[in-house]
């Protein structure tokens, strides 16, 4: 027997996937999707929000079943139905959101599903040899006693880790990994994707973070829209080149906007801090002032603060300090709810419509109402009249251009643009005099973004003070007046919108000081 | 099966999954008579015949749908809070126990003002002793559900302990007051109805059934017409969007609890005040929780809640009428029916309009 | 040593009235940590106590009684299941409809069978468990003061149901703490999604939790009909399911505590017994119903975080759909 030439056969990539496709109802989640991942490298994928990434990686690892496609894992063609066969297939993942049972400790954790055996004593004990080693070849020191939910995240990102580890992947699948963590976790975590690679395992990290995947991954592979776009060698690329790719040839957002000279100011907020239910410290000291006839941006990325600070301005939730003054006169705590905000002219279109905004299951007149069904033009004493209520969303959606124009239709059946219309229907017509608006375009499709923009514009021109939270820098850039980043829950600096421009405002997202 | 929603035409969902969920509880109600050697055709026609056949009968039916009437109504607004009220039985009985005392302490009034004081005790009862659940859901986090199940016990040894030891007719072998005033009682409906020229037998049916029906009225009113209905199915629909709106969840869950508790109080009015004219232990006898089929069966609409409180009324007089007959079948088979609803029209909502779903495919494919 | 005997006399009887508990509360247990709310131990309990009464009288066999108590509450707990795990619909619902269709069923099926108004004909002999003395019973008696006693008269002297609920319990405690099992019914009622991803079946765990609930609770409602009782009579479990449910609660879903809460309770339920119509001095008469309220007050009580805290499993009453 004579061994082929070692160049001349190529290993089997670790993870080929071919033709993949996933509708959920409408939405076409994955289309046609094609993926080669080389045994023993980093590959990163990205995309933006709802590009199907984590859809796809769901596919492989069998939480979902491909409608169509096939998966071949080291040169053999698998069926993966359940998150057993991909884990008999060696591939492990960490989900965004971790798979941990917070009351159970760490080995138990780490043997779910791989006790080896009816009684747990072998198992427990063998898990906590192999942690022992595990721990000794990369560094993953953790205690397998400790109650993971008193863990801290970037430990519980340890076990999970681990979890896979110990179930002997040779694949490794992380979905999102530094959403939550600090940078330094974050530093750490790629120090241990390098060692792993290291070790021959073959690493699959999704992220929409372009610092990273230029960091440690050797190829990439951009998703748009549920289909890849691009597959490319990492060093032979630029962040520039991999965003571009990211949001496509997207009709260049440029706002008609005539420069305008800001009024008084409306709203002043001054050292606001808001430690949340975990005694995280999520909004940290800060202070901005709106005034009448601006859009102030903020940009950053999802998770530093932004929602907090929208959330603390509407009275959702009470800040721990901090001053707000509206129209020069100090907000008490009685007065920051939101009924009240509301009255004194102060409306927000929050960042979630769906979960927060509306309620799905009304119909869309009684959403147009949602938030003002105590005004007195809505009926009679206590009571609502229908015909009232009817009249004004038909008024409101005819002005807004909501389709259908049906007010009796449940909200559900909407499309996101229109959904989002009708929200934006019910804050605006209300003459503001603050608006709070997160993501205005968040799932809305190109015809309803322009709407939206302009309608943004025209508010501020009317002398409308507008604070806006959007992930999309872009979009962010094309209206805001001023823009202010934020990071880890601090504003961490001030662009004028004609002088700011995308890498320097990366930096100041990224929490790299104005100094350095 | 997948986990998508089933999205049915409205008329099929408010009509006909109630309907098929119905007739396939029937089905398995018919299948028990099967099984205890009597025919269902047969049983059927004297149940209806029992029910409807005559003005007694039809007079019976809808004295009984009074009480479904209530229960199933204070089940339906505490569902549109998105709130599971069991508590009717518990609240229904501390009503009882206002009603009596009401009519008792206050018997020197005359009956123009005894009998509505009466009516608003039985209502603040019920209120009290449902509001309780709700604030301590609203503010201590404990659930409802637990909450109402015990408080359904303790009213129960509440109501023995009065009426043994404390408000309990002197002398008398069985665990009641003594009868109230003539006056502090409602009116018959034979005798409201006789000055109208129209001759009914002597039934329990009172004025009582008008209130229900007002009931339903105000309810529909509330839930659908107000602006605290409208915060009510906020809050039940969706407490996020509640919170976002200047609605305050907690505060909501108080009120509906309160108002769900005061319509359980009208099955005391009915009972107490309108038929029985004292208390008795147990007069709740299980009405609360056949309540909960009514308001699921009748989706938490007061219409239907009406149509499934009739229903019921039917098979609780037919099915008395029923064991005369065929002493095998007791009215305990109207709480097998009701359990089956439930399961049906409740928790196997899914299944049902899945049913229904494939049905109306299957039918409009030919 | 009268007070011994007296102390003794009242502690069986707690521990004859709390058997059913335990086994409820156990079965409760099951269910609650595999993330299955059941508010329907009190209709499997019913339905079985029904069944049992009926095998042992047809067959003449107790034990034949608790095949057929333990087969109906099983039958009874896969409906729950199936509405529960397969629809995921809501268990509360699903309970509630339990418990009805257990409460009638059990009357009308005995009225028509044997038309006494829905009881079962008395059972004697060996239709009944027997109560099974324990060897050196008497010995201990005269020769260990106090321990002796209370072996005879605590420990000794109960039906085998009895001494089967204990070792459910025993066993309940070894398994879900050492097993395999154990540990994944541990993690589904906290996560079902970990259990998911890690490639177990959530709804085969769930299933088998709820079939071991039913189990449990046939156990229980056989004790009442086959051995406490002679037979059936409608509505017996009259509310035991009901403070089984707050054992769990008082348990924080753990099973030694449960066993804790259920001899309290029982022992409530005997010492009300015993003081029915006792005038106190001081007290006067001793208001029994508010002993017996008891249990359902001090739940109240602790679920509304004024004494301890209870935490039941995360996803206990949420049905499992996959995130998308």
């Amino acid at each position: 027997m004579t061994e082929p030439p070692r160049s001349a056969v190529k290993p089997a990539p670790a993870i080929e996937l071919i033709g993949i496709s996933k509708r959920f109802g409408p939405v076409q989640a994955n289309k046609d999707v094609a993926l080669k991942v080389a045994a023993g490298s980093i590959h990163g994928i990205v995309g933006e929000n709802g590009a199907g990434k984590s859809t796809l990686m769901s596919i492989l690892y069998g939480f979902y079943e491909a409608d169509s496609g096939e998966i071949r894992v080291s040169g053999t063609a698998r069926k993966i139905r359940a998150p057993g066969e991909a884990i008999a297939a060696g591939i492990g993942m960490v989900h965004q959101h971790f798979m941990l049972v917070e009351t159970l400790s760490v080995v138990e954790n780490v043997v779910l599903g791989a006790e080896g055996g009816a009684w747990l004593k072998g198992g427990l004990a063998r898990a906590r040899a192999e942690l022992a080693r595990l721990s000794q070849e990369y560094g993953l020191v953790i205690d397998p006693d400790a109650i993971v939910g008193d863990l801290s995240v970037g430990l519980q990102q340890r076990v999970e880790i681990l979890k896979a580890l110990y179930r002997g992947a040779d694949i490794l699948i992380l979905d999102e990994p530094t959403a939550v963590l600090t940078p330094p976790e974050a530093n750490q975590l790629f120090c241990l994707l390098r060692a792993l690679k290291a070790q021959g395992k073959t690493v699959i990290l999704i992220t929409h973070k372009l610092r990273e995947i230029m960091n440690v991954t050797d190829r990439v592979s951009v998703m748009r829209r549920g289909e890849m776009v691009a597959h490319v060698k990492t060093a032979e690329t630029s962040p520039a080149t991999l965003a571009e790719a990211m949001v496509g040839r997207r009709v260049l957002l440029r706002v008609e906007k005539a420069p305008r000279q800001p009024g008084p100011a409306v709203l002043e907020i001054a050292g606001l801090s808001y430690v949340d239910g975990r005694d995280c410290e999520t909004l940290k000291d800060v202070s901005l002032t709106l005034h009448a006839g601006e859009i102030v941006g903020i940009a950053g990325v999802a998770g530093n603060g932004q929602s907090e600070l929208l959330e603390a301005l509407a009275g959702l939730i009470q800040p721990s300090r901090g001053v707000i003054r509206f129209n020069g006169q100090i907000l008490n705590a009685a007065e920051r709810n939101p009924a009240r905000l509301r009255k004194l002219g102060l409306m927000h279109i929050p960042e979630d419509r769906q979960k927060a905004g509306l309620v799905t299951a009304f119909s869309a007149a009684e959403n147009a109402i949602l938030g003002y069904h105590d005004d007195p033009a809505f009926g009679p004493g206590p009571f609502l009249s229908h015909a009232a209520i009817e009249a004004h969303a038909r008024a409101a959606f005819a002005a807004y251009d909501v389709r259908p124009p049906d007010p009796a239709l449940k909200t559900a059946k909407f499309s996101g643009g229109n959904q989002q219309k009708i929200v934006l229907a019910r804050e605006i017509e209300r003459a503001p005099k603050v608006l709070l608006v997160g993501q205005p375009t968040r799932g809305v499709d190109i015809g309803a973004i322009e709407f939206i923009h302009r309608r943004l514009i025209a508010l501020r021109d009317a002398g409308v003070a507008i604070l806006l939270v959007s992930v999309e820098l872009e979009e962010v850039m094309a209206l805001s007046d001023r823009i202010l980043a934020m990071c880890g829950g601090r504003i961490t600096g001030e662009r004028a919108a004609e002088t700011a421009d995308e890498r320097d405002l990366g930096l100041l997202m990224a929490g790299v000081s104005e100094a350095a | 099966m997948s986990a998508a929603p089933i999205d049915l035409p409205r008329w099929a969902n408010a009509g006909l999954v109630p309907l098929v969920s119905v007739a396939a509880a029937l089905l398995v109600a018919g299948l028990v008579v099967i099984g205890i050697g009597e025919s269902p055709l047969e049983a059927t026609t004297l149940l209806l015949r029992g029910a409807l056949g005559s003005a007694e009968g039809v007079s019976f039916t809808l004295y009984y749908t009074t009480n479904f009437i209530f229960t199933g109504l204070a089940v339906a607004v505490a569902f549109h809070a998105g709130l599971f009220n069991i508590g009717g039985e518990g609240q229904a009985t501390i009503a009882g126990i206002f009603v009596a005392l009401a009519c008792l302490w206050l018997a020197p009034l005359p009956g123009i003002l005894l009998v509505p004081l009466a009516i608003l005790a039985a209502a603040a009862g019920g209120a009290l002793y449902g509001f309780i659940p709700g604030w301590l859901q609203a503010t201590r986090g404990s659930h409802v559900v637990i909450t109402t199940i015990m408080f359904n016990f303790i009213a129960a040894t509440l109501s023995v302990y009065l009426l043994v030891e404390v408000i309990g007719k002197p002398g008398s072998m069985q665990a009641e007051t003594p009868e109230f005033a003539r006056h502090a009682i409602l009116t018959p409906m034979h005798e409201l109805l006789a000055p109208l020229g129209l001759k009914l037998p002597a039934t329990p049916l009172n004025s009582a059934f008008l209130l229900a029906l007002a009931a339903l009225v105000a309810v529909w009113a509330l839930i659908y017409r107000s602006r605290l209905g409208y915060a009510i199915r906020t809050v039940g629909a969706n407490p996020r969007a509640a919170a976002y709106a200047g609605i305050s969840p907690a505060r909501i869950i108080m009120v509906a609890m309160a108002i769900s508790g005061a319509l359980a109080g009208g099955l005391a009015v009915n009972e107490v005040m309108g038929v029985q004219h004292r208390l008795l232990l147990d007069f709740t006898a299980g009405y609360g929780f056949v309540g909960i089929a009514v308001a699921l069966m009748g989706r938490g609409h007061p219409v239907g809640v009406g149509l499934a409180a009739l229903l019921f009324g039917v098979l609780y007089q037919g099915g008395a009428e029923l064991s005369f007959d065929k002493p095998s079948i007791t009215r305990d088979m109207v709480v097998v029916i009701g359990g089956v609803i439930i399961l049906f029209a409740g928790a196997l909502d899914g299944l049902f309009r899945r049913v229904v779903a494939s049905g109306l495919r299957f039918g409009s494919a030919r | 040593m009268e007070w011994v005997q007296t102390i003794a006399v009242v502690l069986d009887s707690a521990v004859r009235l709390s058997v059913p508990l335990l086994c409820a509360a156990l079965a409760g247990l099951w269910s609650e940590r595999a993330g299955i709310v059941d508010i329907g131990l009190e209709g499997k309990m019913l339905i079985a106590a029904f069944a049992s009464a009926v095998a042992a009288f047809a067959t003449g066999s107790a034990w034949a009684g608790l095949g057929a108590g333990i087969l109906a509450s099983v039958m009874l707990a896969l409906v729950h299941g199936f509405a529960a795990i397969t629809w995921r619909g809501n268990q509360i619902v699903s309970g509630v409809a339990i418990n009805m269709l257990a409460a009638g069923l059990t009357v009308i099926l005995g009225n028509a069978w044997y038309g006494q108004g829905g009881r079962t004909p008395a059972l004697e002999g060996p239709a009944r468990f027997p109560d099974l003395t324990l060897p050196l019973g008497t010995w201990a008696r005269e020769h260990v003061p106090v321990v002796g006693t209370f072996y005879d008269e605590v420990v000794s002297g109960h039906a085998a149901p009895v001494y089967l609920a204990f070792g459910c319990l025993l066993l309940t405690a070894l398994v879900l703490k050492r097993t395999r099992f154990g540990l994944r019914l541990r993690a589904v009622g906290e996560n079902p999604a970990a259990v998911d991803t890690a490639g177990i079946s959530v709804a085969g765990l769930r299933y088998g939790a709820v079939i071991i609930c039913g189990a449990l609770c046939g156990l229980g409602g056989t004790y009442l009909a086959v051995s406490q009782s002679a037979g059936f009579l409608p509505h017996m479990t009259a509310g035991k399911g009901f403070i089984a449910l707050a054992a769990v609660i008082f348990a924080n879903w753990r099973p030694w505590p449960a066993l804790g809460a259920c001899l309290l309770f029982g022992l409530l339920d005997a010492v009300a017994i015993r003081l029915q119509g006792v005038i106190m001095p001081g007290l006067g008469q001793v208001p029994v119903q508010a002993i017996q309220a008891l249990p359902y007050l001090m739940t109240v009580i602790l679920l509304a975080g004024f004494i301890g805290k209870s935490t039941p499993p995360k996803a206990s009453g949420l049905p499992y759909v996959k995130e998308r």
